[in-house]
């Protein structure tokens, strides 16, 4: 006889569903989807030990459970706390919760040095979904921004540590994926930071991962470091039997060549299956790779601009009005000027050129 | 001349020693819990006591033990926070310094009660010298019979083991204390759970301040009834208050909590008024953490009433007009203090010492204090005031951990009390370089509203 599972009702902005217990306010928003579920910096499903760090999950519990109702006094991290049978949770329609995760976005950015323009991570950055989501236009801070020393992490992993949030959640990654942590956090306070203790590489197989679990530029892939915009490449989803890992990555090509891969990613930005460093690092030829087909992109995600599924190109008429003749080329740009290889058609490169096209 | 309990036999020449202690009728509550109280029985005459966490909370420590989970086979903690850095406070200090025995002889009968086979001090690291005296008082009470294996005959083991932290502050908020003893950096844990359910190994552990298991002490030689009749309401027995700044006698006091904050001032008993005929300015009754108080509110509370020194009195008025008992660090403040640095000081610390795992706090601290700075030195702005208030704000209440909550309390304590001194730095760039704002009307009587 199959005990019937008992479900908790919760009620989180008017809406009310019915989920397992033992999960999280964050998760049971999560099932409702869209701007009820509230933005996560650190918190991470696949990082156990992960969340309550950021306080951007913030929540009002307007009443504790069916059989306790009250309210709870203050705002409490979704992330990491669980709902209780006849919960009602207010995220967006609060206005403490508003004013709170205001501040903490205005928190978060403080000491960022917003470099966007040369980060690697812009266009996929959740700080900077956060911010324009949930922030305000200017900063009323008016002081240096921190530094730090530069600590290297070796050939394939780069450290921005000016750029870190201080998630942990590269922490976690490192003390769960490898057996070998040589990673933490040193001091503390606003001077505290990520780095690997007496500057060691990360050398363990999966370590790469720390790159797809950081939610800003702080950690980025150095295979990949200023070579292209995210936004100019075209996502794929492939696969190659791999001995290590699940081998399942997504692939961001520009034509044919590869890039860089990551670790595929769900619709909250976490990686689905943890890859490998041979995987991440060393297989950049379509020839490594099967490929399955584009990877879904949300159309609110500024990569998805790259994404020409289902497009189509308007008729050409010129050649229909000039009675078949093909028009005449004025000037051939390569007649006049050798700056640039006059070899390199600008006109057959897929996307804007790059430096390393006139190499 | 009030009652002591704690600090009666402190001064007794060689108390520190066993042989001196166990004269002195020591040891007397672990024979009394031991022979003729179950540890239920310990737990419950600490109820009745009414005694309340010495370590700032305040929380109820009888109610406390009795939260504890006890699963079948799972070992439990008792775990003495001695990590006592708040500034304005160093009464564990003194007591464990004097009278280390009372400390042992105390957590010896809380392990009964609770069923600690293993119990640690954490102790802050710059209290090295007093490492020394409590391994000492430990390795006495094990010669004696009083810690090992079968105590008494009673077939409970219990040994205590002494852990230095490694200086800081955030160490002594209890997950954190209990991540640095499993050896881990020091980053409060998110509750839940809480201790009382995994603490320490993630085992059932309770965590108290050095001050309430000495009181554990007296309570179960006088009996729980008989200590709860000391003192006023809900603050009952005796407290330590370590006072501090600009008084005569500066030291560490047991109070019972019947007097008033004035005699407490101004007695010859206690601090002994205050230096140089100056006047006084304002005080922090319970150590940094605890809003600052103008001397008209002192001594009255909004409504008029004399106040105490207890935990209902000084928090009357709740953070509008009142403050908090807190850990007991008292800090007094004469006419010559500035609001406006002493405030930056604060600032200073809790930026210092923020562990930084939530973005409030880390953040949130180091710009406060960087404001102040600006105020302090003349460069600030009358925008700024107004700034530090909706920064606290948005602190308070948003963190881990109740750090956070210490950084914002004093600077929103001193923009509501103490407004007029710092609109005066910003408007007197150059001349608040060289003179203070000095006592204003901060000591001048409140009105006090009508009652029908
Ligand atoms: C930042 C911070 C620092 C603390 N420092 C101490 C301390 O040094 N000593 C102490 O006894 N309690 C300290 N506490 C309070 C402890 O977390 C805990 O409440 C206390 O040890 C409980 O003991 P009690 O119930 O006997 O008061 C601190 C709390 C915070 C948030
Ligand atoms: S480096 Fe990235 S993942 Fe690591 S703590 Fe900083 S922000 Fe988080
Ligand atoms: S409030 Fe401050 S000290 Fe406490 S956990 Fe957060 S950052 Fe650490
Ligand atoms: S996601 Fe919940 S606190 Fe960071």
């Amino acid at each position: 006889m199959a005990e019937e599972k008992k479900l908790f009702k919760v009620t989180i902005d008017n809406i009310t569903i019915e989920v397992e217990p033992g999960t999280s306010i964050l998760n049971a928003a999560r099932m409702i989807g869209g701007d009820v579920a509230p933005p996560a910096m650190c918190y991470y499903s696949k990082l156990k030990g992960s969340g309550g760090k950021c306080r951007t999950c913030l929540v009002e519990v307007a009443a504790g459970s069916t059989a306790d109702p009250r309210p709870m006094p203050k705002l409490v991290a979704s992330c990491r706390t669980n709902v209780m049978d006849g919960m009602v949770v207010k995220n967006i329609t609060s206005e403490r919760v508003i004013d709170a995760r205001n501040g903490v976005v205005e928190f978060l950015l403080l000491n960022h040095p917003l470099d966007c323009p040369i980060c690697d991570q812009a266009g996929e950055c959740h700080l900077q979904d956060l911010s324009y989501d949930h922030g305000k236009e200017g900063t009323r801070y008016e002081f240096n921004r921190r530094t730090f020393k530069k600590h290297d992490l070796g050939p394939y992993i780069q450290l921005h540590m000016t750029r870190c949030i201080l998630c942990y959640r590269c922490v976690f990654t490192a003390d769960q994926l490898t057996n070998k942590r040589v990673h933490g956090v040193l001091d503390r306070g606003d001077h505290a930071e990520i780095a690997t203790y007496i500057e060691k590489s990360l050398d363990n197989d999966f370590i790469g991962n720390v790159i797809d679990v950081c939610p800003v530029g702080a950690l980025t892939d150095k295979t990949f470091r200023f070579k292209n915009r995210v936004w100019f490449l075209k996502p794929v989803d492939a696969h190659r039997d791999c001995p290590k890992c699940s081998g399942k990555v997504t692939l961001w090509n520009r034509g044919d060549e590869v890039f860089r891969v990551t670790a595929r990613k769900d619709q909250w930005g976490e990686v689905e299956d943890w890859i490998c460093n041979e995987c991440r690092f060393e297989k950049k030829s379509t020839n490594d790779w099967v490929i399955e087909g584009p990877t879904k992109v949300s159309r609110q995600s500024v990569i998805s601009q790259g994404h020409y599924e289902g497009l189509k190109m308007p008729k050409e008429t010129l050649v229909e009005v000039l009675d078949g003749r093909k028009p005449r080329l004025l000037m051939d740009i390569h007649d006049v000027s050798e700056v640039n290889k006059p070899t390199v058609d600008l006109s057959k490169i897929a996307g804007p050129a790059h430096s390393d096209d006139f190499k | 001349m009030g009652r002591k309990l704690l600090l009666e036999k402190a001064h007794v020449p060689g108390i520190r020693s066993y042989e001196v202690y166990r004269r002195e009728g020591g040891y007397a509550s672990v024979e009394k819990a031991f022979k003729h109280m179950s540890p239920d029985l310990v737990t419950e005459e600490v109820k009745k006591s009414g005694l309340r966490g010495r370590g700032g909370a305040g929380f109820p420590t009888g109610m406390k033990w009795s939260f504890l989970a006890k699963p079948e086979g799972v070992p439990r903690y008792l775990v003495c926070n001695a990590d006592e850095s708040e500034p304005g406070t160093f009464k564990d200090r003194y007591l464990m310094e004097f009278i280390p025995h009372l400390l042992i002889e105390g957590l010896i009968v809380a392990s009964y009660a609770l069923g600690s086979n293993r119990t640690y001090i954490y102790i802050r690291g710059e209290y090295a010298w007093i490492v020394d005296i409590l391994e000492q008082a430990i390795a006495e009470a094990n010669a004696n019979g009083w810690l090992g294996k079968n105590i008494m005959g009673t077939g409970f083991d219990c040994q205590i083991y002494v852990q230095r932290g490694a200086g800081a502050y955030i160490c002594g908020e209890e997950t954190a204390l209990i991540e640095s003893l499993e050896g881990k950096r020091g980053n409060p844990r998110i509750k839940p759970p809480f201790p009382a359910v995994k603490g320490l190994w993630d085992c059932p552990t309770v965590v108290n301040n050095v001050e309430t298991l000495a009181a554990v002490v007296p309570i179960i030689n006088l009996g729980g009834e008989e200590y709860a009749k000391i003192g006023i309401g809900k603050s009952t027995g005796t407290k330590l208050i370590s006072a501090c700044g600009n008084i005569n006698k500066p030291g560490v006091f047991e109070i019972d909590m019947t007097i008033s904050v004035e005699e407490f001032i101004y007695s010859e008993e206690y601090c002994g008024g205050i230096p140089n005929g100056k006047k006084l300015k304002a005080c922090i009754p319970g150590g940094s953490s605890v809003p600052i108080l103008p001397a008209n509110l002192l001594f009255k509370t909004a409504k008029g009433d004399t106040r105490i020194m207890n935990y209902e009195s000084l928090s009357d008025g709740g953070f509008a007009t009142g403050t908090m008992m807190g850990s007991g660090g008292f800090i007094v403040l004469d006419e010559d203090q500035c609001v406006v640095r002493h405030t930056l000081t604060l600032a200073r610390f809790y930026r210092h010492e923020s562990c930084g795992q939530c973005s409030p706090c880390r953040e949130g601290t180091g710009w406060m204090e960087k404001i102040l700075k600006n105020i302090e030195y003349g460069k600030g702005k009358k925008s700024d005031i107004d700034l530090l208030w909706d920064i606290q704000r948005k602190i308070e209440g948003n963190t881990i951990c109740p750090l956070g909550d210490a950084a914002a309390w004093p600077v929103a304590a001193a923009i509501r009390h103490f407004r007029d001194e710092f609109e005066w730095h910003v408007d007197n760039p150059v001349e608040s370089q060289s003179r203070n704002f000095g006592l204003a009307h901060y000591a001048d009587p409140r009105p006090v509203p009508v009652t029908a």
